[in-house]
């Protein structure tokens, strides 16, 4: 964090409405990314490379890739937004923002929620924007594309909020990175298994409004009870350091 | 009722309590599980389909019995941790996690060994192997984040909050797993329901469930009391019991 990303804290005071509040937080955040530019560039290099590993390591054929491509894409997806969840409330907690953060009268859990649309707005959707390039490059074709995308699109939000709770979880401790994986990955497996389960009915010609309601399901839940739980484990973790 | 609730706090109390209960709970499950066991092991009848190979069943439906039910009252422990702040529930959850994550383990191990006689395969992923393979993830993490916390009152509150997340996936995780891939059989054993199997099947099975819970109970409690020894080690009743326990 430098000393421009700090000054960037704009003081909200009592009175302030909750909604203002929330859009303080999210646009605090959405500055602040954008002054460490490298840090919004690694998680989609990551997505890259990742993906790039699956025709090299495994086969390069075109009926592999045809077949597990969406598979690929999004454990490759899942894999980046993961990387990038330590950073969600980690600098905040080095430099005392969270603090500050934790002691505002609006309630907590609703500006987390703010502070994690910023984070999915910021690795989610750029990794979402990127996913037709590389889904062409693991030979899907366009129907499938626009499917896996409308998935991540749905798909990834859910990531980043079931991912706040890992996050706050592990903040400030040893290893944080390593276990927040232990602990969240075991959580992102139904919105996998979806996220693929739609593009493969898709690929099948089968109807897919089913599952794209499950997965919209699942963004509401994540929606209404991750900064719930987020916001008692970041209580827990900021009382504990 | 609130004295009760109150008493269930201290863990002197407990300390107590489980050092009269444990000779049973040691006594009862290892009656009923040698019963069961051997009943369903020596004498119970082969089944027409798949011979003496099914009767793994008495070690495999009890484990993965518990290993749910842990699970569960893990979460209902954790419920009291967040709300009531209550000593012994977090004590309870420290001491019981390795012993879902055992009996997960134990599950999924006596069902690999009955898959490959009867699916001709170690591992298949289907729905309900799959659950529970996530199960014992979300027990590992668990365990995990309580071992990396220091502070004692932190880590309990910080465990509960991730086993209530993990309760509120877990009926998620099962449907997705269920709608993905399934094999398994739906489930044989319900107590609210009439057996699909027979009678000398069935009740051998009930003994066995019973008599592990029951041990279950006193690895709990023996678990229990080890950690609060530890954590109430600087206070006067502890040093006493261990000064009266040397001479």
């Amino acid at each position: 964090m430098n000393s421009a990303g700090r000054a960037l804290v704009k003081p909200v005071e009592q009175g302030v409405g909750v909604f203002s509040a929330m859009l303080a937080v999210f646009a605090r955040d959405v500055r602040v990314a954008f002054r460490q530019r490298q840090d919004l560039l690694n998680p989609l290099l990551f997505f890259v490379m990742v993906v790039t590993l699956f025709p090299l390591g495994v086969s390069p054929e075109v009926s592999f890739l045809q077949q597990s491509g969406a598979g690929i894409l999004w454990v490759a997806a899942l894999l980046a937004v993961l990387l990038s969840l330590d950073h969600l409330f980690r600098h905040d907690f080095d430099d005392g923002t969270l603090e500050q953060l934790v002691l505002q009268p609006q309630p907590l859990f609703l500006l987390i929620l703010a502070k994690t649309l910023a984070h999915w707005m910021l690795t989610g959707l750029p990794l979402v924007i990127l996913s037709p390039v590389l889904g062409v490059m693991v030979h899907l074709d366009g129907n499938s594309i626009a499917i896996l995308c409308l998935t991540l699109l749905i798909g990834t939000p859910v990531l980043s909020l079931i991912g706040s709770i890992g996050a706050a979880l592990t903040l400030g401790l040893r290893s944080a990175g390593v276990l927040l994986s232990l602990l969240i990955i075991p959580l992102y497996i139904p919105v996998l298994i979806f996220g693929t389960g739609t593009v493969a009915a898709a690929a099948e010609g089968a109807p897919v409004g089913g599952y794209l309601a499950l997965m919209g399901a699942f963004l509401v839940l994540a929606l209404t009870l991750a900064p719930f739980a987020s916001a008692a484990a970041l209580r827990i973790s900021m009382s504990n350091s | 009722m609130w004295q009760f609730f109150h008493k269930l706090g201290s863990p002197k109390w407990f300390f107590g309590i489980a050092t009269r209960f444990m000779p049973w709970l040691l006594a009862g499950g290892l009656l009923l599980l040698a019963a069961g066991l051997i009943w369903g092991l020596a004498f119970a009848p082969k089944d027409y389909l798949q011979g003496n190979s099914y009767r793994i069943i008495f070690i495999h439906v009890p484990s993965a019995f518990l290993a749910q039910s842990i699970y569960i009252s893990m979460a209902v422990a954790a419920v009291v941790t967040l709300v009531w702040r209550m000593k012994l529930a977090d004590v309870f959850v420290k001491a019981i996690a390795p012993v879902g994550l055992l009996f997960t383990f134990l599950a999924l191990f006596t069902g690999a060994i009955w898959g490959k006689p009867t699916w001709g395969t170690w591992w298949v992923w289907d729905a309900r192997l799959t659950a529970m393979l996530i199960l014992l993830f979300l027990y590992g993490g668990v365990i995990a984040l309580d071992r990396a916390i220091n502070d004692e009152k932190s880590a309990a509150r910080a465990v509960a909050v991730l086993v209530l997340v993990g309760v509120v996936n877990i009926p998620i995780i099962k449907y997705s797993v269920d709608w993905w891939n399934t094999l398994h059989q739906p489930a044989t054993f319900k107590l609210t329901e009439k057996p699909t199997m027979p009678m000398e099947m069935w009740l051998p099975l009930l003994l066995s469930v019973l008599g592990l819970y029951l041990l279950f109970g006193w690895l709990a409690c023996i678990r229990m009391k080890t950690e609060i020894l530890v954590r109430e080690q600087r206070t006067r009743w502890v040093r006493e019991l261990v000064l009266a326990g040397r001479k």
